[in-house]
């Protein structure tokens, strides 16, 4: 186990993790690459990867996109353990307290990215409109800096130096059947009421599912947290009881794990409630299915994700990947997320990018003046629907928290099981 | 495989010994790369220490110890630990699903080899059997769900009929589908070997039987059984072995909140946390291992086979 770790030269020994990942990167057969060919793996979740935007990028540069795509435990698992089996990663903000420690992302120089001074001050300084947002969990603001391009610690202040360059972010909430429940909703304690015993559903990845149990506890006045996304073990406790006591009592009907999931849950109506992701209700309402990504009083959690380098990376292989940032930002690819029903980081270029009645709809929540469609052509909205939880700012601005990875991060895992196996 | 006989007329052992350490020498080697290398290396990181992003190599109990923290008293909720806890739960699916498997392998077994006449028509009806593995067991096992659910077809029907005001809740998520599905997808691992063993059952031993005037259940219970057992202890270890680590079934059919070994150590990787699913891991692997050393004291598989 040794051996590979030799080949990362510069690397801490006792981080054997990183020796798994040589025996796996070696695995990989060496790329080759003609002089004027490049072509960069993409690791990512799914969701990201969009095929329309590999094939803009290779006809506007000629660089090509490898998409790798797993789900976002194993993005982690991957940039810890294998770096140098992707040349850009794609990952969310919170999953940045476990890879940078481990010094395989190198610092992203913002000389080198056109329009890195106009990306949003969401991710900057924490504010939207001028109005700061909800910090709590891993918000962006916490680790978007390094201290150096080989730094493995965050800057408190702004540097040159970005951890992540963002892609794309959204605030999550409850998904409704608006169908099924025949009355306004308005607070996260509606997900543990038990008029909906056996038609809720919650999300089984515990880092993100907690919170969402938090922002219920919160909202029933059970307990006022500091830090959501970072709990105390009393707190831990207290969250997985009210979960587990809403369990036994036949709250939830499943919980899930994965996009498809989700969207089949509320489709065939074994859910009416669960919280849900964005593009999921717009799966749902696709298949003609009234599904509401109900706006809460008590806000949202809102998770970032963003694209990193493998500090390995070098050459021409480097530049493409920075070529790729810059391609971005630029406004075709965010033009084309927020039609998704993502926003986009540089808001800006993406509005250039954009129909007039389309900024309107997606981004300043008035009512759509014409059919909204999507990227691919699915009509989305017909014309005067308004946007679930109205523009831009109001969805950011409603932020309560960010995903996150917690300290006592092995000890909520274990709890979590405790809930599973209750 | 010539061991046994070359024994008996060897002219100088020695030269034999060599030869059959070569003939073993392959498979040998790929069970020590694939198996036993990787398995000492779990053993080890089981006992390694570890922090969000690094294992520590310092040898430690701790992954071991956490596994049964709060095993020696209920937890809040009255509950036994998480450990033992999920340990129940799996072993009544294992028991669950071994009887019923085996109640419906060794029928299925049975027809096929005692009833079916032609062996065209066996091979034929063997070939349907296996069928269903043509597809991928997820999908097989995915498409009970809009069978089962809530508005599935199941409860259309018995709604339609009349039979129910409600739809039926306890169809999907739950431990019914759990099992269903797991008998759906294994009851064939049960079947061939069941079926291999009857097929070796000398006929006249049944024609003996019938001559001394036992009758059928006689001759099923004390003739077709014990002679089948190496069958069923095979089929056993096949379903108990799968039922004991799965966790995408249990998952699946359980709607997620099910608990399995399997499931924990699952969640415990993709959180990086690799010493305590390797805690895990052994620990599963010992239950395993005593179940199977149990069942083979049943049976001697080698005089058998």
């Amino acid at each position: 186990m040794t051996d590979p770790i030799d080949s990362s030269a510069g690397l801490q020994r006792r981080t054997l993790l990183q020796g798994t990942a040589g025996i796996l990167a070696t695995g990989i057969a060496p790329f080759v690459h003609a002089q004027e060919k490049i072509v960069l793996r993409y690791l990512g979740t799914a969701v990201n990867q969009d095929k329309a935007i590999a094939e803009k990028f290779k006809a506007d540069t000629g660089i090509e996109i490898q998409y790798v795509a797993v789900t976002t435990d194993d993005v982690t698992k991957r940039a810890v353990t294998a770096p140098n089996s992707f040349d850009l990663i794609d990952t969310e903000f919170f999953s940045l307290k476990k890879i940078v420690p481990t010094g395989n992302l190198k610092g992203i120089d913002t000389k080198k990215i056109k329009n890195a001074d106009k990306i949003t001050t969401l991710f900057t300084k924490g504010e939207v409109a001028g109005k700061a947002v909800g910090d709590q969990g891993t918000a962006p603001k916490k680790v978007i800096y390094l201290e150096g391009e080989k730094s493995k610690k965050f800057a408190a202040a702004p540097t040159q130096f970005m951890s992540l360059i963002p892609t794309v972010y959204n605030a999550d909430t409850l998904g409704i059947r608006p169908d099924l429940i025949k009355r306004p909703i308005g607070s996260w304690a509606e997900l543990l009421n038990p008029e909906f015993k056996g038609k809720a559903a919650i999300l089984n990845i515990p880092s993100i599912g907690i919170m969402d149990a938090a922002m219920v506890v919160e909202a029933k006045g059970i307990h006022k947290y500091k830090d959501k996304g970072n709990m105390t073990k009393a707190e831990i406790d207290l969250t997985i009881k009210t979960l587990i006591e809403a369990k036994k009592a036949g709250q939830f009907r499943a919980l899930w794990k994965d996009f498809n999931e989700s969207v089949n849950l509320m489709a065939s109506g074994e859910v009416v409630i669960q919280s849900m992701w964005s593009p999921a209700v717009t799966a749902v309402r696709t298949k003609g299915i009234a599904c509401s990504f109900q706006p809460l009083k008590e806000g949202y959690r809102a998770w970032a994700a963003g694209f990193g380098l493998p500090a390995t990376l070098s050459g021409k292989k480097l530049d493409g990947a920075y070529e790729f940032i810059n391609w971005f930002l630029d406004g075709w690819a965010g033009a084309y997320l927020n039609r998704q029903g993502y926003y986009s980081a540089v808001l800006d270029t993406a509005k250039a990018k954009m129909e007039a009645y389309e900024w309107a709809y997606w981004m300043e929540g008035k009512a759509a003046s014409q059919d909204i469609k999507g990227p691919n052509g699915d009509l989305l909205a017909k014309a005067g629907a308004v946007r679930d939880g109205g523009s831009y700012e109001q969805r950011m601005g409603g932020i309560a928290c960010w995903n996150a990875v917690m300290d006592e991060n092995e000890y909520m895992v274990r709890k979590w099981n405790e809930f599973v196996a209750a | 495989m010539s061991a046994p006989n070359s024994s008996a007329h060897a002219p100088s052992p020695s030269v034999h010994a060599v030869k059959a350490w070569w003939q073993a020498a392959p498979f040998a080697l790929v069970f020590l790369l694939f198996f036993l290398i990787p398995l000492a290396l779990i053993a080890m990181v089981s006992l390694w220490n570890f922090n969000e992003y690094e294992l520590i190599p310092a040898v430690t109990l701790r992954n071991y110890a956490s596994l049964f923290e709060g095993c020696s008293q209920l937890t809040d909720n009255g509950d036994l630990c998480v450990t033992l806890n999920t340990y129940l739960s799996t072993f009544k699916f294992c028991l669950l699903v071994w009887s019923i498997t085996l109640l419906i392998g060794f029928s299925v077994a049975y027809f096929l080899a005692f009833h079916v006449r032609s062996s065209t028509m066996q091979t034929v009806l063997f070939v349907l059997c296996t069928m269903p593995f043509w597809t991928s067991n997820v999908i097989r096992m995915i498409s009970w769900v809009p069978l089962l659910g809530r508005n599935g077809l199941v409860n259309q029907m018995l709604m339609g009929m009349g039979l129910v005001e409600q739809p039926v809740e306890w169809l999907l998520f739950s431990d019914f589908s759990v099992v269903l599905a797991f008998v759906h997808l294994y009851t064939m691992f049960m079947i061939v070997p069941i079926f291999n063993s009857m097929m070796r059952i000398d006929r006249s031993l049944l024609e003996a039987a019938s001559d001394a005037g036992a009758s059928g259940w006689q001759t099923l219970w004390n003739v077709v059984v014990p002679l089948s057992r190496t069958g069923i202890l095979i089929g056993s270890i096949f379903v108990i072995t799968i039922v004991m680590g799965d966790f995408v079934t249990i998952g699946v059919m359980g709607g997620q909140q099910i608990a399995s070994i399997g499931k924990i150590i699952q969640v415990q990787t993709s959180y990086l946390q690799f010493p305590l699913a390797a805690a895990n891991a052994m620990i599963l692997l010992a239950v395993v291992l005593m179940i199977i050393w149990g069942l083979t004291r049943l049976v001697d598989i080698r005089k058998e086979l």
